[in-house]
This record gives C-alpha cells, structure tokens and sequence, in this order.
C-alpha cells in the first residue's frame, strides 16, 4: 500500500477538497418545532412541516442561525449582510416536500480559513485550509431498505422515518486544497478533526460521530505535474477521522491506476465501504445535479444585524488552536508532546480528567500511556475504552490517601478495562487494598526480621541500605498490597534506627 | 434555455427527474402547456427593469426567527392513515431505483 501509495505522486498532484455537514444540537429543528434529539422511535419527532403537508409553513430557528454565524466567525469568513434560503429540488423520498430547503448562491459565511497542523518528518506543520462557504440547511430522513438484507439492492421496498428530517445542519466547504502532496489525507484528516473541535469548543454540537451527526463528502481529483486540473470523484458520507484520511488515499491510488492505464477518470459521486476502505461508483454526477435551485418562497431572508454579528463575536470561546498553544505552555512540554497527545485523541480527555482534579502530569501520564497503548491493540479511539476521565480522579485521589498502590492501580485499571465494574467493584473482586493497619504490618516485619536475623543485625549497626531484603519480604508476604515507604519507615522505628 | 421556450427533450428530462413516467402524449401536452406558461411568463421579463431586483417573497419582510424551543408534534395516528401506506411506524415506499440522493 505504502509503496503504491508513494508511487502516485512520481507522475501526479493531488487536489482535494471536503464538504463536510454537521448537525447541529438545537432543542429544535430547523423549520419547525419539532425536537432535534436523535433518535427517538419512528417518526414521533414530526409535525406538519417537516412532513412536508400541504399548506404547512416553515419558520427558522433563531438559535440554529446564531450558530451558524458563530461558525463562520470562528472560521474567519465574512458574514453577509443578506441573504436567503434556496429550494434543492429532487425526487427521493427521504424528503417529503420533494425538495428541501438549503442555501445556494447566497450563502451565510464565506471566504475563511481554518490551519491545521499535521505530523510530517520534520516535525509537525501548519497547513491553511481556505473555506469557500459556510451554510444552513436541513437533515433528511432515514430510509430503511427492506426485503433485501438491508441494502438498496434487491429490497423490495423500504420504510422511511422522518425524526431526523429537518434537524438543522451546516454545511462547510473547502476551497480546492492544493499543494498538499503526499500530506493530502493526513490535511483532510486533521481538518475534519479540527473542525470537530470548533464545533464542540463553540458549543453548537457535541459531534458524535458514531451517530452520524458528522458526514464528509470527499472530492479528490489528480493532474499530471505542470497540466491542468483533473477530473473529479466525490466520495459520498465518509462518516469518521480514519474513513476521511483511508478515502483520499485509496482514491488517490484507485485514480492513478485509471489514468495510468489511458483511462479517464468520470466525474462521479462514489461511494466509501468503511470495511474494505475501497470506494464504488455511484451515480454520474451532472444528472444528480439538476436540482433546479430556486429562492424559498416561503422563508424570509436573513440579514443580520452588525451589531447582532459583534455581539455573537463576543461570545466565541478561545479557539482550539489558541487553547492548544496555551495548554502546551502550562504543563511544560513539547510541541511534539502536544501533536501526538492531539493525535492519540486524548487532549479532551486529559483536559477533562484535570476538571475532575487530576494533576496534569498524573493525567498525560495514564491517558499516553496504558490507555494509549491499549487503545491501539483494541484498535478503537480513547474515547470508546470503559475508563472515564471520573475513574481516573477517583483512582488517583486512592492513590494519594494511600488506599492505592501505582502498582495496584494499573491492576483497577485492567479491571475496568475488561469491563468489571466501577472502581470500587474492581477493588473489592480483586482485593486490592492496601494494608494499613500499623499493628498488621509490625508483625509481618517482626517475622521477616526473625527469618533473617544476619539482615537485621546489620542494620541495626547502622548499614540502613540492608532495609531493602526486609522491605520486599513484607511487601512479598502482604502480596504488594503495603505501601513500601510506609514499611520502612516502620521497619526503621522497629529497630531503632535513625537514616 | 430561452425563456418561453420549451421542447419535447425538455420535458422528458423533467418528467425522468421528478420520477415521472410519461407517455409520447402526455410529453406532447406538457409540452405545449408548459410553453404557455413560460409564454405569460415572458411577457411579465419583457417589462422587468434592471434596477428592480427579482421578488422571492411578496412581502419586504426579513429576519423572521421562532425560538428554539421543542413542542410535542403530531402523533402517529394523526398521520398514518393519509400515507398510502404505513408498516412498523414507518411510511413503506416502493423500492427506489438507483442510489441515494
């Protein structure tokens, strides 16, 4: 793969481009009142408009707009000062007004920029991602394919559920990427992820991926170094991190095969498998596109204010990027440090285990470490392993009452890693409990001490660095659940003798 | 396409679009009514002047927002017995031809 892969670029450059949409977590839809949780049993999230009857109306939602707005801020794009909503016009039935209600020429926010850093050889590297639009628009409905095992193919009919009809979205679109070279999926990856972290850091939407409230449309098209532009392929709902950085890459190779082949590349809209990683062709792409946009006759539009957009500008938290930076100062380590700490998915979590009251240091250590590692073996995200950021304070606050040895810790640590229990189940099946009790431990070191009398003898005649022999005979006969310090300090007390 | 024109081609591209099958008669018909709307509609082009900008909404109005507060909508049997067809809560749909839009 690797070699394939590298061998693209002795003939090719890359251009990529990324449409990527994201639901947005208001109470409500879009155009209607409905609620915009997902989920729900079928079809108990509608009303009239997102049923699309006749004679409905539909009216914005104030909240999704000022979201909207402070994406597009956030993302350093202009906001217009007027603007409308446009009708998409298609026949499918995952709208059931045959339409459904976007923006088209007029777009809420354009022209932006987001920089993203990517690992490379050299260190990590910033990347300018230039943002052509950001735009509001709404959700469709959920189609299940029946009577064919669940795919399109051979089902007989199929269901649809409009709860997610009309849940709000915005959708944000790159500028064509250029320059990126062999970086082109890592840059398509590490945007997608910070755009995640916008989204979550502005607090618009919690963007959980697994539930689909975050889709990618991928366009990746290749051109032989000095020509014109090639054709393009869209690789349609790339739904997580890895399938966007797997998809521009397997099409980088797939289209480097055709044209190498005197093939020409179709402008089509592609579909990804998340098993094989392989994309198949869709549909041709001209005909998909005669949506017949036209202004919504039934919404007003949109022209906010200068002093509503100031007064959303005031309200954009600190940036991820600032954040990063400022985050990288305080705990004192490297800008590698903080990339792969970034990359391993687990800067949110060690930020939260902080909140929880975990020293930052103690933090980074079990979140890069153990958890890291058992991560990758899984191969799953940090976030998807059963410790919480909570677990973590409670196993480190055990530590620091002397409850908790670091040893015994990783042992709750496996524990909850296999799916246990909570903390305290863990501990109580697996007896881990440090043995206090002063009385229990002076006689487990009396009885160390009357089996090795020559050892005791000479620490008594002041060589203290024999300790150690009866220090790990305790901590043995304890099975480690002494805290060792402790039993020195006892051990010392025992004989009489000073350090 | 000039306004106020329309030809048969046209026509069964709309009708394939808005998945409709039309037979070599129905295209004539919608053909020839479709060419006097656009017809009427030429006529109104022909007196629109360039600093008057295309109406999209018969009031000048902007800026109509609702807040976003979730309200309990339409219960299942309010809606199902209008949909041609309904199974396990959902709305059932012939099998869709080609790919999702």
């Amino acid at each position: 793969m690797t070699t394939e892969y590298q061998a693209v670029f002795a003939e090719f450059e890359p251009i990529i481009g990324l449409e990527t949409h994201i639901e947005l977590g208001t109470n409500s839809k879009m155009f209607c009142s409905c609620s915009a949780q997902f989920g729900g049993d079928p079809n108990t999230h509608v009303c009239p408009v997102c049923l699309g009857l006749p004679g409905s109306m539909p009216v914005v939602n104030r909240v999704a707009v000022e979201s909207t707005i402070r994406m597009g801020l956030a993302l350093n794009c202009s906001i217009a000062q007027w603007c409308r909503f446009a009708r998409k016009n298609y026949f499918y039935p995952d709208m059931p007004k045959n339409y459904q209600i976007s923006q088209y020429d007029e777009p809420l926010c354009s022209d932006g920029y987001l920089d993203v850093t990517v690992p490379t050889e050299n260190g990590p590297q910033v990347f300018r991602v230039e943002i052509e639009r950001v735009h509001m628009e709404e959700d469709t409905g959920k189609l299940l394919h029946a009577g064919g095992a669940g795919r399109i193919h051979g089902a007989t009919h199929s269901l649809v559920d409009y709860n997610r009809a009309g849940i709000p979205l915005i959708e944000v679109v790159t500028k064509p990427i250029l320059g990126t070279g062999e970086l082109a999926p890592e840059i398509a990856k590490a945007y997608v992820s910070e755009l995640r972290d916008l989204m979550r850091a502005l607090g618009v939407s919690d963007v959980r991926m697994e539930e689909g409230s975050l889709r990618c449309d991928v366009n990746v098209s290749l051109n032989r170094q000095g020509e014109g532009w090639g054709t393009r392929t869209e690789t349609k709902n790339v739904n997580s991190l890895r399938s966007v950085e797997r998809a521009v890459r397997t099409e980088m190779v797939r289209q480097a095969e055709q044209l190498r082949l005197g093939e020409l590349i179709i402008l089509e809209t592609r579909h990804f498998n998340e098993e094989t990683g392989d994309t198949t062709s869709g549909r041709s792409k001209e005909e998909a596109e005669d949506y017949r946009y036209f202004p919504e006759p039934d919404l007003v539009p949109v022209a906010p204010s200068e002093s509503w957009i100031e007064k959303l500008r005031g309200t954009l938290p600190e940036i991820p990027s600032v954040r990063r930076a400022r985050l990288q100062n305080n705990w004192g380590i490297s800008e590698f440090d903080m990339q792969s700490l970034v990359n391993a998915g687990a800067l949110e979590l060690i930020i939260a285990s902080i909140d929880a009251g975990v020293q930052p240091s103690a933090a980074r250590k079990w979140w890069t470490g153990e958890l890291t590692r058992v991560a990758n073996e899984r191969d799953c995200e940090l976030e998807e392993l059963t410790v919480t950021p909570a677990d973590i304070a409670q196993i480190e606050g055990l530590i620091f009452e002397g409850v908790l040895t670091d040893k015994m810790a990783r042992s709750v640590f496996e524990g909850l890693l296999d799916g246990e229990g909570n903390v305290a189940e863990v501990i109580d099946s697996r007896g881990l409990v440090v043995v206090k009790d002063d009385d229990l431990l002076v006689e487990a070191i009396n009885q160390a001490l009357s089996e090795s009398p020559d050892i005791a003898e000479k620490i008594k005649s002041g060589k203290v660095a024999a300790a150690g022999a009866i220090v790990g005979a305790v901590m043995k006969s304890t099975k480690g659940q002494a805290d060792a310090a402790k039993v020195r300090t006892l051990l010392l007390e025992q004989l009489g003798v000073k350090e | 396409m000039t306004p106020g024109k329309i030809d048969s081609e046209q026509v069964k591209h709309l009708g394939k679009l808005a998945r409709l099958e039309l037979s070599p008669e129905e295209v004539a018909d919608y053909t020839l009514q479709l060419e006097q709307i656009l017809g009427a509609i030429t006529s109104i082009s022909a007196v629109a002047a360039d600093h008057i900008p295309p109406t999209s909404h018969p009031i000048p109005m902007e800026n109509v927002y609702r807040e976003d507060i979730a309200v309990r909508g339409l219960e299942i049997n309010d809606f199902a017995s209008g949909a041609p067809s309904f199974e396990d809560d959902r709305f059932r749909v012939p099998r869709i031809l080609g790919e999702p839009g």
